[in-house]
């Protein structure tokens, strides 16, 4: 490492206002990043925020419109991700971009094998990859195919290869967010050991516990644009939440939100202890008919797994569920539509629509089986349904037999709720049901929800805006790290109350002191 | 020569403009009829029109399955392999050659039914149970397939006299419709209105259009798809039944040789798209016109069979270029 300017030797990687746009967006806005020698440095947003653009922007994967990358001293434009690893910066990606079926030897050579006499030195490969292996304090095989192992060894074996290139920058795209707790702590053995070498890390991670235990510094991304970096020792939990979600927790003011006046005390879903292989640890909650009950979290806190779950998406996973009073085992989505649940997921594209198929076909697809004899389809029937509801919702649309695909994200989101509610359920659940759609449509799809309740549907709402939960939830339930940690009605259901049960995982002591603080500043 | 021509008419009609382009399957199909008028000596037969409904008969009903599983998402290559165990079955029963079921007819036909519904169970199984790519699965069946129908009569073919069982395959309503053009009819009306007013229809068609949707709106989509690969290999089934009864004998080795192609042909130049989604079944009957017509104008004209195969492929790629357009907007 001769190299090094000792003019600024704190300094491993300054990215000077980046700034980069595709067509419609601007993903990055005059974006700053510092990282130090032997820093570990969190990058911190919620989806959209740019933190993937910024690393793709820096491993040359995308090329920036304007900024200025400064590495080691010098100022570095990469063409391709194999010249940012040459320069020195090695990236490692949640899912391993690494060979499965190669050993895990040739893993760490990949691309850079030692020759001897134009044939490949293999005994030297095996001999130097062990001698990092075990350097490292891992004992495995490098011999066997990369595979054979959990993704935490695969991972290991990627910051293996990340060493072998001397690389004097890692990043990491949400490595822990397949591994169990064991394998993070061994996972953060290996950071501290990187740190001890004067390697820099880049570590992002939706987990708040995780970038408080293992990172030095913090830059934290809103909608493309810095919000701030700090010293991990200056920031709290709350403080760094509300800046992720671009809420000041001081001043948020409770807003109102109704109450519920339950009809009948009758509960539709009773979920207990829900578990899966990986997201879940243990989630218990309980939905009435007509509440409307938000589920708050950040991502990756397994919101949407447990929707999933609880519509029988995902038959591998442990609790109890309990539909009207009794227990069921839901093995197919058709199994809860069947019990009266509706779903509509927060992946329209993936999950949700049929692109090149009409709002007819789209609103009429799952009540198909109630509207058919032997078959065959009441189209009488059908042409009904899709008149009522492109009138009752105002879906602005020419003609029933327009392809959904023509339409505004806002109106396809309505045909999809259409879909659900002429089934006349008693459960909807909406993963961000105004993800995506414009502010009229938002207020429109808002109303809708109330009217849900007032007709005694009951709605398990899912969302990442913390005003529109409080806006229309009667009661809220906070998920953090895959379990329900909090629940805030009435009164207590505001904002900066989410914040505070989101940051701290629990409602703790310091949470009412939270609440106290608040009514005093009401 | 005269080939030529029909692909560069087909191709000036298909560029010309967005209507054009809706309807090109048919221009081309108009195309080739119109150069055929000119061109083949006594094109302009009604006895040319019975006879390309004989012959085309096993392209149209595995392109009709065809339809159902490309729609869905799928693809069966193992059509063409069915067609030959269907046929050969049928020949054995008709034969005695299994003397526990006796010579009877319907028999015959029912067990060729029988055992390509089997199959296609198999694959339909295989594909959904251990979420196998149908490209492979149908493979494996195309692979096999054709080995076990030799093996069932020792890589003979089975000649038959049975004249209750050839008769069906010769059967002329009236003296003179040939039943074949009956039962494309029959199918084509069913298929069409399978797809536009039957809950199955449109979970085929959702499926091929989204699957994970599909699922999240309540469709057992194991379950549908297993049918679409029964239904294209019963329809298989019965193409083999057809052309055995047709040419009095069943030939393990050429029955069905290339029939898989020829039906995945007609439904690309038919306009379904072969990412699955909605189903073209008009477009569909037309492509597999087409594919048949190339071959008659190459028989007709004394040209070598084996530029029927170039040929084809042209069509295929100015019909699918055309389309492509459409399936973007």
């Amino acid at each position: 490492m001769g190299k090094v300017n000792h003019m600024d030797r704190s300094t491993l990687l300054e990215l000077n206002k980046i700034t980069k746009a595709f067509p419609g967006v601007l993903a990055l806005d005059q974006v700053g990043l510092k990282v130090g020698y032997g820093e570990v440095h969190a990058l911190m947003g919620e989806n959209g925020a740019g933190k993937s653009t910024l690393m793709k922007v820096l491993t040359g994967i995308y090329k920036k419109d304007s900024g200025q990358i400064i590495f080691d001293g010098k100022e570095m434009n990469f063409n391709s991700s194999m010249e940012a690893q040459l320069s020195g910066i090695s990236t490692i990606y949640q899912e391993i971009n690494l060979i499965p079926y190669l050993s895990v030897a040739e893993n760490i050579f990949l691309g850079r094998e030692p020759k001897k006499v134009g044939r490949i030195d293999w005994d030297r490969i095996n001999r130097e990859a062990e001698a990092i292996i075990d350097g490292m304090g891992i004992s495995l095989d490098v011999k066997k195919p990369l595979n054979s192992y959990s993704t935490a060894i695969q991972q290991m074996v990627a910051i293996a290869r990340a060493i072998s290139v001397r690389a004097k920058l890692v990043v990491m795209d949400e490595p822990t967010s397949s591994l169990d707790e064991k394998e993070v702590e061994v996972l953060f053995k290996q950071i501290r050991k990187l740190k001890s070498q004067n390697i820099s890390v880049i570590f992002i991670s939706h987990r708040l516990d995780e970038i408080f235990e293992i990172c030095d510094r913090i830059t934290i991304l809103k909608d493309g644009k810095l919000v701030g970096d700090f010293n991990i020792a200056d920031i709290t939990k709350v403080e760094l939440v509300s800046m992720m979600i671009g809420k000041d927790a001081t001043d948020i003011m409770a807003q109102a939100h109704g109450t519920y006046e339950a009809k009948e005390e009758a509960t539709i879903l009773k979920a207990e202890e829900i578990r899966d292989t990986v997201k879940l640890r243990g989630v218990s909650l309980e939905i009435k008919k007509g509440e409307i009950l938000g589920l708050a979290g950040l991502l990756g806190s397994g919101r949407t797994e447990f929707a999933k779950v609880v519509f029988g998406d995902n038959v591998h996973h442990e609790g109890t569920i309990d539909i009207n009073g009794k227990p069921v085992k839901l093995k197919l989505p058709k199994d809860a539509i069947a019990r009266g649940f509706a779903f509509c997921s927060e992946d329209r594209k993936v999950e949700g629509i049929f692109p090149n198929m009409s709002i007819r076909e789209n609103m009429t697809i799952a009540i198909l089986p109630k509207i058919s004899r032997m078959g065959i389809v009441d189209k009488k029937k059908q042409k009904e349904i899709v008149d009522t509801y492109i009138k009752s919702l105002a879906i602005k649309t020419p003609s029933p037999e327009q392809k959904i695909r023509n339409l505004s994200g806002g109106n396809q989101q309505k045909v999809l709720l259409a879909r659900w509610l002429c089934m006349e359920p008693d459960l909807v659940i909406l993963d961000e049901p105004t993800r995506g759609i414009d502010v009229g449509a938002k207020a429109e799809i808002e109303e809708l929800i109330q009217k849900m309740s007032k007709k005694n549907i009951g709605v398990l709402m899912i969302s990442s805006e913390l005003e529109e939960l409080v806006r229309n939830c009667h009661r809220v339930v906070v998920m953090r790290d895959g379990k329900n940690v909090g629940e805030l009605q009435g009164e207590a259901l505001s904002e900066k109350n989410i914040l505070t049960v989101i940051a701290q995982g629990g409602m703790s002591d310091s949470f009412t002191a939270a609440e106290r603080s608040m009514n005093n500043e009401q | 020569m005269n080939n030529e021509q029909t692909s560069a008419i087909t191709k000036s009609n298909f560029s010309s403009s967005s209507n054009l382009k809706k309807y090109g399957t048919l221009y081309a199909l108009i195309a080739i009829v119109v150069l055929n008028c000119i061109i083949t000596p006594n094109f302009m037969a009604i006895n040319t029109f019975w006879n390309l409904s004989i012959q085309v008969l096993p392209t149209i009903l595995t392109a009709i399955g065809m339809t159902f599983v490309i729609s869905s998402g799928g693809i069966d290559i193992s059509v063409g392999s069915v067609m030959a165990i269907s046929a050969v079955m049928s020949g054995m029963v008709i034969t005695e050659m299994i003397p526990a079921l006796g010579t009877s007819v319907p028999m015959a036909v029912i067990f060729a039914l029988f055992i390509a519904a089997v199959l296609g169970f198999l694959n339909g199984t295989i594909i959904t149970v251990f979420k196998i790519q149908p490209i492979i699965v149908t493979l494996i069946l195309y692979i096999a397939g054709r080995g076990i129908a030799q093996l069932m009569n020792n890589g003979g073919t089975i000649v038959f006299s049975n004249n209750a069982f050839t008769k069906i395959g010769l059967m002329r309503i009236g003296g003179a419709v040939p039943i074949q053009l009956i039962v494309i009819v029959v199918f084509v009306f069913a298929t069409y209105y399978i797809f536009k007013n039957t809950k199955f229809g449109y979970y085929v068609q959702a499926i091929g259009e989204n699957g994970e949707a599909s699922r999240f709106s309540g469709i057992n989509t194991t379950k549908v798809l297993i049918c679409v690969y029964v239904i294209s290999s019963v329809l298989a089934g019965l193409a083999g039944v057809f052309e055995a009864s047709r040419a009095s004998c069943a030939d393990p080795n050429s029955i069905g040789a290339i029939a898989e192609m020829d039906a995945i042909a007609a439904v690309a130049v038919g306009g379904t798209s072969i990412n699955g989604g909605k189903a073209m079944v008009i477009g569909t009957i037309l492509g597999a016109l087409i594919i048949q017509l190339i071959t008659i104008t190459v028989n007709m004209n004394n040209i070598p069979f084996a530029y029927s195969r170039i040929f084809k492929a042209v069509i295929i790629i100015v019909a699918v270029y055309a389309q492509r357009e459409k399936r973007k907007s």
